[in-house]
């Protein structure tokens, strides 16, 4: 018996493995080859991250970056499909439990994992050489650091977010369409999470077959067939919302205007966390000024049954059934007292304060 | 009045008759939002000045943050 049998290296059968993908005329095996060619960086490894990432890694792109700074959890698994029970049990990195899953699915895309909460630097190190940025991140403090470096390195990035049965997604290509500063001018604050108002899968898979679609158009050469519109839907209300976004925009844009700053890759534009020294807690300021609406962000948060959340006119104080501890106060600054671990705090604010 | 809001028609009381107001009552207010009104896109500044009418159609679309 060949000892080699079990080597897919060795199986005919493999050289069909794109066939289906080929068999589609817009792509073809020119456009399969073009996605053997490509690098893309998928920045965060939750809910859109699995998804965009098990989608390109089986459709053949060449090399896979993944980046996320957080640990698989219980309350993930309903959604987030590379992970197992195992990994949940073990808290695994995601990037890891990713990439194991991911190599299994596809060896011969090169995907590589790197656990980190990624800054403006090393955004800058993992950008270099990519063809592309998926957004799977949870919040916008990294979207707009995504957005300032898809500029500045003439990089196209597809922004995605889902809360609820509603999603949203847009492309962004430098020097074409508007970017996300000129669509969104600031950084929301204290707006609904998956963990505050939950989750459907399908508006996950919804986003990102929209996300991907685009990333295989783009990635194949077909330029022309992009979009080109700001899309949204609820799946549970029946709704879907497509606008031209051509007019909008800006040309003082900060980030893609005629005088970039790239805001948010300056330190100034970046939330500063800071370990309380002896405390066990860990700050964190947001990057802008903002004015928190402590009554409307107690009555949200309170909805989470599993947390005991109280008011004052100064703060709003949620303690976790872990121990730990979130405060707010209305100018924006987090508390979270019961770590000294930036990343893990880092984690917390973004799951409750967006 | 009635408006055809996000492709649904929507009877909506007449006392919300700017785009500010309209927000508010879809407690979209303090979301950020990109609003198309009759197939023009508004500018933030414009919302409280842009009054609706009978049978005007809007696309609303609101940023969320988590994936």
């Amino acid at each position: 018996m060949n000892v080699n049998t079990t080597n897919i290296e060795q199986q005919p059968e493999q050289q069909n493995r794109y066939s289906r993908q080929e068999r589609f005329a817009p792509l073809g095996q020119k456009g399969q080859q073009h996605l053997a060619e490509a690098t893309v960086l998928i920045v965060g490894a939750g809910a859109l991250g699995s998804s965009s990432a098990e989608t390109l890694v089986r459709a053949g792109v060449g090399k896979v970056i993944i980046a996320d700074r957080d640990y698989v959890e219980w309350s993930n698994l309903q959604r987030q499909q590379l992970f197992t029970e195992q990994d949940a049990q073990e808290r695994m990195p995601k990037a890891i439990a990713a990439q194991r899953r991911l190599q299994q699915i596809n060896s011969e895309v090169d995907i590589q994992a790197h656990i980190a909460d990624v800054t403006a630097d090393e955004m800058k190190d993992l950008a270099k050489g990519v063809d592309l940025i998926m957004d799977a991140t949870d919040n916008f403090e990294t979207r707009l650091m995504i957005n300032d470096i898809s500029q500045k390195y003439n990089i196209p990035w597809i922004y995605g977010g889902c809360v609820g049965s509603y999603g949203i997604t847009f492309t962004i290509i430098p020097g074409v369409t508007p970017c996300l500063q000129c669509l969104m001018e600031s950084a929301p604050l204290g707006g609904d999470t998956c963990d505050t108002s939950g989750i459907i899968p399908p508006a996950v898979q919804m986003v990102v077959a929209h996300q991907c679609t685009e990333a295989i158009k783009l990635l194949s050469g077909n330029v022309d067939q992009l979009r080109g519109t700001l899309l949204s839907f609820d799946l549970w209300n029946n709704e879907q919302v497509s606008i031209k976004m051509s007019s909008a925009r800006k040309p003082h844009c900060p980030s893609c205007g005629s005088e970039p700053t790239y805001p948010y890759l300056t330190k100034a534009g970046q939330s500063k966390t800071e370990v309380l020294c002896g405390r066990d807690t860990v700050q964190i300021r947001p990057a802008q000024k903002v004015t928190v609406d402590l009554q409307e962000t107690a009555q949200r948060l309170a909805k989470l049954e599993e947390h005991q959340v109280s008011v004052t006119p100064f703060l709003v104080s949620m303690t976790m059934q872990s121990g730990q501890r979130l405060v707010i106060f209305r100018d924006g600054r987090v508390m979270v007292h019961g770590t000294k671990d930036i990343a893990e705090a880092r984690t917390l604010y973004h799951r409750y304060f967006g | 009045m009635e408006l055809i809001i996000n492709g649904n028609r929507k009877y909506v009381e007449p006392e919300y008759n700017t785009v500010s107001k309209l927000l508010e009552s879809l407690s979209l207010g303090q979301k950020t939002v990109i609003v198309e009104h009759n197939q023009q896109i508004l500018q933030k500044e414009e919302h409280p000045h842009i009054a609706l009418a009978d049978k005007d159609i809007l696309e609303i679309v609101h940023f969320v943050g988590g994936g």
